[in-house]
């Protein structure tokens, strides 16, 4: 038995003993993590950013959205009747950093794909005012200026891939994105073609409303439409999703 | 000297230990009512883990016990699992005395036809409040809170004036399908001159004073394939609602402001930018999105903002 007085005059046997407890901390909270298994739901549809998905989800960040929206619906009847689905564990898999947030000085976006048009959200990031009279949204006009660079999108597919996003560059990496995502999600995937891609969802969906252009307002939009659209809540029974908690 | 600094500092215990010969440490016992707050919640915890899903066991976890949530699922099959957030939601949804109440209602008005819903004073309160929740988180961020829209954008839900139609039925249709609204630009087509006729024209329909000459030229386009606009505007100008193309005649104005635009310079110019341009409106469909019963408190509320025809 070592005895307090023995440990408080001896600074090493201290150093070391601290050191054990708070690795105990540690491990206990960190280990299960990697562990547990149960708890991501298997659910189809999910998979990760298109290109200019990607590009939005990096000005979303850039412009600091997360510090007024969550992308966190929780299981509570007031924001299911509000927001939907709660959230699943499935739908931020690919997101790195995940954007859950508990900040909420506006509405929670974790659904807002599909909900308004594309107009409204120009309209509404260039000045919120002039859709939502009461917003206390700050204005974005610079995002429909701005030519969107896509420069060095391969590179920020390719980090990503690094922490686990199966975007592919491989012919091997490619077939098992099409078994698993189909062919026509897999070839937008690709980082190899990530530009032409990029280019051709912009012009193909003109987001921003103006045809001759790309601009950051394109991605931004790209990246809200698709929000927490990715699963189909119908062909799942509401038991299933209670199986992973 | 030891003795008269303790007698100075009162009677506080030391830890007995001294270094540097006289160096002591006070022990200054915890205050019992914390100690035993303390001893509490550790009582508390463990009671917690029991009960709760906690500790992490090899790939799964804790379940707890004593504290299964019963509810039904999807298929009508009663379900019982452990304690967790999402079955105590669905058990909410399903049992909770708010909930309860409000399906009461909500059963009623989807068994009611519109008819019934409009004529009974109980339904038509609960549909206004139910629906004023979904209209102001779906349908206000586009169309205001009160319905007034954005002119330019988003059509105004509170005046008399249907695009697409005012009974309940193509309010309903509207919602669930939602709408692409479309008129071509004509900078092309026709000439600077030209669409300033038009507009001329089309701002004598709702009773506007314009230049006569400019206004029978601008019939001639308008009313023939030169411009082709009476395809959509219809020859008399009232618009089709199969189109969503707007009755010209009304003096209510959706796109271009002619209301807002000062001078007859300015109103023309307003109608001229939206004939040189075209119109491109999407409203996203609502089905899918919203449960058919919410759709039809919806088309009750939007009917009655407008006074629905």
């Amino acid at each position: 038995m070592i005895k307090h007085e023995s440990i408080e005059t001896n600074a090493g046997l201290l150093i070391i003993l601290t050191l054990i407890v708070i690795s105990i901390g540690g491990l206990v909270e960190i280990v299960p993590l990697f562990f547990i298994n149960e708890t991501v739901e298997e659910v189809e549809g999910v998979r990760p950013y298109s290109a200019l998905e990607l590009r939005g989800r990096d000005i979303y960040q850039r412009e600091g959205c997360y510090l007024c929206h969550s992308q966190m619906i929780r299981p509570f009847r007031d924001e299911w009747l509000r927001y939907g689905h709660y959230s699943l564990a499935a739908e931020s898999k690919y997101d790195h950093p995940f954007q859950w947030g508990s900040k909420r000085t506006g509405p929670d976006l974790a659904r807002v794909g599909g909900k308004y048009s594309n107009e409204w959200h120009v309209a509404h990031l260039v000045n919120p005012r002039d859709v939502v009279p009461q917003s206390i949204m700050p204005n974005y006009p610079w995002l429909l200026e701005t030519e969107l660079d896509f420069s060095d999108v391969q590179d920020r597919m390719r980090a990503l891939k690094k922490t686990g996003v199966p975007y592919s560059e491989t012919q091997r990496e490619l077939q098992r994105n099409i078994d698993e995502f189909g062919a026509e999600v897999a070839a937008r995937l690709d980082i190899l073609h990530a530009e032409e891609n990029l280019m051709q969802q912009a012009l193909a969906n003109n987001y921003d409303g103006q045809r001759a252009r790309i601009t950051e307002m394109d991605a931004l939009v790209a990246y809200l439409q698709v929000l927490g659209t990715m699963v189909d809540f119908s062909k799942y029974d509401e038991g299933y999703f209670t199986e992973f908690r | 000297m030891n003795e008269e600094k303790s007698k100075a500092q009162g009677a506080v215990q030391t830890t007995g230990h001294a270094w540097d010969g006289d160096l002591q440490e006070f022990n200054n016992p915890l205050p019992n009512w914390w100690l035993w707050a303390f001893y509490a919640s550790v009582l508390f915890a463990l009671i917690y883990w029991i009960l709760y899903p906690a500790w992490p066991v090899a790939g799964t976890f804790t379940k707890g016990v004593l504290n299964s949530i019963t509810f039904v699922d999807s298929d009508g099959n009663e379900k019982t699992t452990h304690w967790n957030t999402r079955s105590l939601l669905l058990k909410d949804l399903q049992e909770g005395s708010e909930a309860v109440r409000s399906q009461e209602y909500l059963d009623r008005i989807t068994a009611a036809s519109y008819a019934e819903i409009l004529a009974d004073a109980d339904m038509m309160a609960f549909a206004r409040s139910m629906a004023n929740g979904i209209f102001g988180d779906n349908c206000a961020p586009c169309h205001g809170a009160g319905g007034a829209g954005v002119i330019g954008l988003f059509p105004a839900l509170g005046d008399d004036d249907w695009l697409w139609g005012g009974t309940v039925e193509e309010i309903e249709a509207t919602i669930s399908n939602g709408h692409y609204g479309f008129m071509p630009g004509f900078k092309e087509a026709l000439t600077e001159q030209q669409l300033d006729d038009v507009a001329d024209y089309v701002l004598s329909l709702s009773g506007l004073e314009t230049d006569a000459d400019a206004m029978a030229r601008g019939r001639e386009i308008f009313q023939t394939s030169v411009g082709g606009c009476y395809y959509c505007h219809t020859a008399a100008g009232t618009g089709l609602k199969s189109q969503g193309a707007a009755n010209l005649t009304d003096q209510i104005w959706t796109i271009a402001d002619v209301t807002g635009a000062g001078s007859m310079r300015d109103k023309q110019a307003a109608v001229k930018r939206v004939i040189a341009n075209g119109v491109e409106r999407n409203m996203p469909r609502w089905s899918g999105r919203l449960t058919p019963t919410q759709i039809k408190l919806l088309t009750v509320y939007v009917h009655e903002l407008g006074g629905g025809q």
